[in-house]
């Protein structure tokens, strides 16, 4: 039994902390599907983490803080998506300035606001009916926050927009071709801008989720490099929405567990082991070779310009 | 010539389907188009015929909304047409088939066809298209199957997807660029069928090409363009080869290169059941077996992507074979390394001569001596010497006559043709036993080309073995004495170039293996 109890608190804590990873991964998706690649993903998640934060102290909403949550991160996306669509920056540049943008600007607004108490935190939210399954219940429909159901039902939407609409054709299209795409007629701008700035929304309600729903705080760097476990986790899930689900259930899983075995191992080991996870990953995603990189966007990270071959 | 030349009728009953009117477009430099005019009827298959570089894809890019012209009008069927964008050109009811398609790889032939289609539903566009895909394709034979991914085609079917692309955007004007490239003859000729199936239905066809014959076959009326300028529209009636070639080039055109008889020497490069993957992983070559003697050049033919450029690159060390062996003057170098290929006589003139052939942005002379800056004279104890650089270089340029302004001036400076001389001047130079040649001559203009063609016959007097691989079909029956055809990785037969047939090598291009009793072993 104490095995079950365990394994189902084990699951349930890795869902939570899955939750901001899973939000983040969809953005990357989101943004990356359309041939953009944004590096800035732990600026966004910062930023939204702070403002959300302010929003919900201030006005006693965690709801309104996540909304604001969300503009900031479509803002500072919007800036990425001008930089390297626009002006056709390079977007490994852009995106990490925004990264060091994102953590400098959350560090400054918020000194004020360290450690101060967040009365007004997301509730939990148990599932009718569903949380009184035995071992299932518990393990994923209790104690978790109404973003954890969001998330996941956004992971299934995403996957449906992509794979079975007429959108999801064009996006896919921009992200492999860009060039074929414009023959048609789709304008190539457009998406890019759409998708970019819809991956900066979910990065910044994955951000908030963090100060008002996981941790109810504020700490400078809060986000602690979940942002750049998401970008490894984009190619994990093979830009799969669905995938990203198992990704971030993994993710959120070490995590946890960095937590929990800081008993039998030491604590800076333990820290280091999402990040570890993230370099074989890479390293596994670069050595499976075609079968992996052919599902990688053609286009991806390369600006589009009219007219050249 | 002048007496002869089409005057812009107008037509009496109808309007033209598209007229171009004294179109301009400068890029930095050049002239691309110098006040233009073209005109299409409906029913017409109406060809643009011009060497490289003349501006044919240029107004065509015009006329489909990828470039704005400087000045100059578009009317279509009688009104004057705003085109801004293809998207623009596609509601004009015009469609284009680019010479490299522009197709998304990774996904569905129906997926392509639905994308930015107007009219199909948000939900499952592909498959709401792909039964009118079959309904298009059954009526102008077009046969492709609507859920195959397009990586797996070939490009013959890949040029089908293209042309259903316009066809189901109700396309009434078709312009194809250089459609025949990818093709082999026999497809070739199935595509002039659909051509004039879609004319009998009142389609406008512009026909992009720079080879004479196919254009005196398939067009109605002729319009040859040279630097940016109409020469004159002649109706392919009335004319002839040499007269297009005159109107196109601006001199006369020797349409044979006098060629000595083979003498073969001793094999010089053996390939021996060759197997090697290709980028993706997959076989691109599967026990692929011949010889190259001294003093005779083998041309490889073949459509595109059949195995060719991982033939190239496993011969000169840059892709790994997996299986078999390749003899260099009767030594293995199977798998070794481009620097010892290339000290034991192995010449290299690469597919792309920008990206593989030249560093674009050194200067003239350190690309000429690229491949020895490691050896004496160029090197002593790791330092440069630039006297003996420059006066090679001198001798070089003199030598091949590449016109360039200094020898400091960055490679990426020179036209195509200067390019591709720097790169045989660098390559031949060491008297090298093999020489192999990817596609030496495309996208030259006919004088740079037939400089070049002398210029590997001449190997081949002195006593290379050439190995020519190209898919100018003309070009590898002009210059080869042996002829292999490459398909899907094998070798489908060997004939020597006295007695093959174009419609023999054509019909081993689509994969009919040559009955083994007259093929050749090695």
């Amino acid at each position: 039994m104490v095995w079950a109890d365990w394994l189902v608190s084990t699951v349930s804590r890795a869902l939570a902390f899955g939750v901001p990873l899973l939000w983040g991964t969809l953005g990357e998706i989101s943004a990356e599907r359309s041939g953009v690649i944004n590096l800035g993903v732990e600026g966004m998640m910062i930023l939204g983490a702070f403002t959300a934060f302010a929003v919900a102290f201030q006005t006693g909403s965690p709801g309104l803080g996540l909304l604001a949550a969300a503009g900031v991160g479509g803002v500072a996306a919007l800036f990425h998506a001008f930089l390297s669509v626009t002006l056709r920056a390079n977007q490994y540049v852009s995106g990490l300035a925004l990264s060091i943008f994102g953590l400098g600007l959350a560090g400054l607004l918020g000194r004020g606001w360290e450690g101060k108490p967040l009365a007004a935190t997301l509730p939990s939210l148990a599932l009718p009916g569903l949380s009184r399954i035995p071992v299932v219940g518990p393990m994923l429909f209790q104690n978790q926050t109404v973003l954890t159901y969001i998330g996941i039902v956004l992971a299934f939407l995403l996957w449906l927009l992509l794979f079975r609409t007429r959108w999801g054709v064009a996006i896919r299209s921009v992200g492999e071709s860009p060039a074929t795409a414009d023959a048609l007629g789709i304008n190539v701008t457009l998406v890019r801008y759409l998708c970019v700035v819809f991956g900066g929304l979910l990065a910044g309600v994955g951000g908030g989720y963090l100060s008002v729903a996981y941790r109810p705080a504020w700490t400078e760097g809060m986000t602690a490099g979940m942002g750049w476990i998401v970008i490894a986790l984009t190619i994990f899930a093979a830009w799969d929405p669905l995938q990203a689900i198992w990704g971030a259930l993994f993710f959120g899983a070490l995590y946890h567990l960095s937590y929990r075995l800081q008993a039998f191992l030491a604590p800076e080991l333990l820290k280091l082991m999402p990040y570890l996870f993230a370099v074989v990953v890479l390293a596994l995603s670069g050595f499976g070779g075609a079968r992996w990189r052919r599902r990688a966007p053609g286009a991806l990270g390369v600006p589009y310009v009219r007219g050249e071959r | 010539m002048v007496g002869r030349l089409h005057a812009p009728t107008p037509l009496p009953s109808r309007p033209a389907l598209v007229l171009l009117k004294d179109i301009t477009k400068r890029f930095p430099g050049v002239v691309a188009n110098d006040r233009v005019t073209f005109e299409l009827r409906p029913g017409e298959v109406h060809a643009l015929l011009g060497e490289n570089g003349a501006g044919k894809t240029t107004l065509m890019n015009i006329l489909y909304g990828l470039y704005r012209p400087d000045s100059g009008e578009i009317w279509v069927k009688g009104r004057r047409a705003d085109i801004r964008s293809p998207r623009d050109a596609i509601r004009w009811g015009i469609g284009m088939v680019h010479q490299h398609f522009k197709l998304v790889l990774p996904h569905t032939v129906a997926e392509n066809v639905a994308l930015g289609l107007a009219g199909t539903p948000f939900w499952a566009p592909a498959r709401a298209v792909a039964q009118k895909i079959r309904e298009l394709s059954q009526r102008y034979g077009l046969p492709v199957d609507p859920d195959r991914r397009v990586w797996e085609l070939s490009a013959g079917e890949q040029q089908r997807v293209e042309i259903l692309k316009a066809l189901i955007r109700g396309a009434e004007v078709l312009i194809l660029d250089e459609p025949t490239s990818v093709l082999t003859p026999q497809e070739a000729q199935e595509l002039f069928k659909v051509l004039s199936r879609m004319k009998e239905d009142g389609h406008g066809i512009i026909f992009i090409s720079h080879k004479l014959d196919e254009v005196l076959s398939v067009a109605d009326r002729i319009t040859v363009m040279r630097r940016g300028r109409v020469v004159g529209t002649v109706l392919a009636q009335e004319t002839n080869k040499t007269e297009l070639a005159r109107m196109m080039v601006g001199r006369e055109v020797v349409f044979r290169l006098t060629k000595s008889t083979c003498q073969p020497g001793e094999a010089a490069l053996r390939v021996q059941d060759l197997y090697a993957r290709n980028d993706r992983g997959l076989w691109a070559l599967k026990g692929v077996s011949f010889h190259v003697c001294r003093g005779e050049i083998l041309g490889i033919a073949g459509v595109a992507g059949n195995g060719q450029r991982e033939l190239v690159e496993v011969l000169t060390g840059l892709r790994r074979a997996e299986r078999g062996k390749i003899l260099l003057l009767g030594r293995e170098v199977t798998n070794r390394s481009p620097r010892l290929l290339s000290d034991l006589g192995c010449a290299h003139v690469p597919e792309e001569r920008i990206r593989m052939g030249i560093v674009p942005a050194l200067p003239v002379e350190e690309n000429l001596i690229l491949k020895r800056h490691h050896r004496p004279p160029f090197c002593w104890r790791g330092l440069l010497r630039p006297r003996a650089i420059r006066s090679f270089a001198h001798r070089a340029v003199e030598e091949y006559a590449i016109l360039t302004p200094s020898l400091r001036t960055p490679a990426k400076l020179l036209s195509g043709g200067n390019i591709q001389r720097l790169i045989l001047a660098r390559e031949l130079s060491g008297r090298p036993a093999v020489v192999i040649a990817a596609h030496p001559t495309y996208g030259l203009d006919v004088g740079a080309t037939e400089q070049i063609r002398q210029l590997l016959l001449r190997q081949r007097e002195e006593g290379a073995a050439v190995l020519l691989v190209s898919e100018d079909l003309e070009e590898i029956l002009e210059l080869s004495d042996r002829i292999a055809v490459m398909f899907r990785g094998e070798i489908m037969g060997i004939v020597s170039a006295g007695e093959a047939s174009l419609e023999e090598i054509g019909l081993m291009m689509a994969g009919e293996r040559r009955s083994p009793v007259r093929s050749e072993g090695t």
